[in-house]
């Protein structure tokens, strides 16, 4: 079980109250963990990443375990406390925005 | 009795704001979709319950939503607005070649008749239509792909499509406008489209009467008289009495000619009214008084309207599609403004008031008459 947090305005956008629980197949990447979550909430598609090449939205982060991973590869594996649940993955809207 | 339903978009949410037909006391709902931009909301008239809005941010991109209850409760439908084919350039600020990237919806303009049809204005300039009312939007890219497009440039509010007029009388023709390129009409439903700006001239670009170019903010027509076009471009009001095909300056007695918006009266084709900016570089009224003026003869001859509007320090602005009229037998006039103040004018702009005052800075404003 993956645990996900939403920045507040797509919390809002996707009527979604606190954190997100997710089942991920197979290896826990960035890009599994999006998928399943926009296969959850149709309405997300396309405010995190674009449509077409998944590329992040330039004020969109991703944080874990105190880490920046907004620039790591989406095929990378997340840190374990990430993959069983004890820590949460953030997705944050950047300061730089709003 | 009749009512009417004001649809505001802002910086920060969308507002609807009711009244009956003497449009005295008020009812505001909102914000909806709170803290997001919303650049247009509007709705259909073959239903008016249908609404579609624009909402978007910097964070989170596009979305768009529609409501089939007249605005109380809403849904996101699709947000990919993928252009055709490969996409080239047009000129960046600088005027070197910038690729085409989609950025945000401005203006969303419904079929006449179909509800679930609906054009879509988008920075970078291009047009987009659905068919299944939002789910998916496919570009006519006709209109960025018939030649001039790699010669469009932003305007300083970036390069928008901005302005989409369907002509209820012919129904395969209509308009739209880009800052800054220029006016364009299709004859055949959006499928193919060709300038319409001769006698435009701008200053600031090399040729100043060139086929595109210009920094048109706004159109406008009555639809009982769907040739004859009213234009505010960045500098000069400008008229069409044959659907675009060349222009001529009605700015006449105007204190000055900047502006955005410009709308016309919905039952007199010749009143039309506009809301002088100082200039480019003062995006305020003259002297800080808000006045709108008004032309009861088409044209050159404009009056004043100030009755009710903040005649001292008023450094407001009002952006290009942030006026609208109702059709009631008294043709009310609406304005939002940058300071977040909706003003109406029930009697065909002799008198304002505010209808709020507070808003986000107001970036559209819709009106539907209901039975």
């Amino acid at each position: 079980m993956i645990r996900v947090v939403l920045p507040a305005h797509l919390r809002a956008l996707a009527r979604i109250d606190g954190e997100v629980t997710l089942d991920v197949t197979g290896p826990v990447t960035r890009c599994r963990v999006l998928d399943a979550l926009e296969a959850r909430y149709p309405t997300l598609r396309g405010t995190i990443r674009d449509h077409d090449r998944g590329r992040r939205r330039a004020f969109i982060r991703f944080f874990a375990c105190e880490q920046d991973l907004s620039h790591t590869d989406p095929d990378d594996p997340l840190p374990e406390p990430v993959t069983r649940g004890a820590e949460p993955y953030l997705i944050v809207a950047a300061m730089a925005g709003g | 009795m009749s009512k009417v339903r004001v649809l505001v978009g802002t910086r920060k949410g969308a507002f609807v704001l009711s009244a009956d037909g003497k449009r005295e006391q008020w009812e505001v709902s909102g914000p909806h979709f709170a803290g997001w931009e919303v650049y247009h909301v509007k709705g259909s008239s073959a239903d008016p319950g249908r609404l579609y809005a624009s909402q978007c941010s910097g964070w989170s991109g596009q979305v768009i939503q529609r409501s089939d209850d007249g605005g109380a409760t809403w849904e996101p439908t699709g947000n990919r607005f993928a252009y055709d084919g490969t996409p080239g350039t047009h000129q960046w600020y600088d005027g070197t070649p910038h690729p085409w990237e989609f950025e945000r919806v401005w203006h969303l303009e419904p079929s006449l008749d179909d509800p679930d049809t609906v054009y879509a204005g988008v920075e970078d300039a291009g047009l987009f239509k659905t068919g299944d009312g939002g789910q998916t939007w496919e570009e006519l890219p006709g209109l960025r792909g018939h030649g001039s497009g790699p010669s469009w440039q932003p305007g300083a509010g970036g390069m928008c499509l901005h302005t989409i007029i369907l002509d209820p009388a012919n129904r395969g023709r209509m308009f739209a406008a880009i800052s800054a390129a220029g006016a364009f009409r299709s004859d055949d439903g959006g499928q193919s489209w060709r300038p319409v700006n001769r006698g435009l001239r701008s200053e600031g670009i090399p040729d100043p009467d060139a086929e595109v170019g210009h920094c048109v903010h706004r159109l406008a027509m009555h639809p009982s008289r769907p040739d004859v076009l009213f234009m505010q471009k960045h500098w000069d009001v400008m008229r069409s009495d044959d659907a675009g095909e060349s222009w001529r300056e009605i700015s006449g007695n105007l204190p000055t000619d900047f502006g955005f918006p410009i709308d016309v009266h919905a039952h007199e084709p010749d009143t039309i009214y506009v809301v002088p900016i100082t200039s480019d570089a003062h995006h305020f009224p003259p002297e800080g008084r808000l006045r709108v003026y008004r032309s009861r003869t088409g044209g050159d001859e404009w009056e004043p309207l100030s009755r009710g509007l903040p005649q001292r320090n008023c450094y407001v602005n009002v952006l290009r599609d942030a006026m609208a009229v109702d059709a009631l037998d008294d043709c009310g006039i609406y304005f939002g403004t940058t300071g977040g103040q909706v003003y109406a004018s029930p009697d065909a702009g002799d008198t304002w008031a505010p209808i709020v005052r507070d808003l986000p800075a107001v970036l559209s404003v819709e009106v539907q008459t209901l039975p």
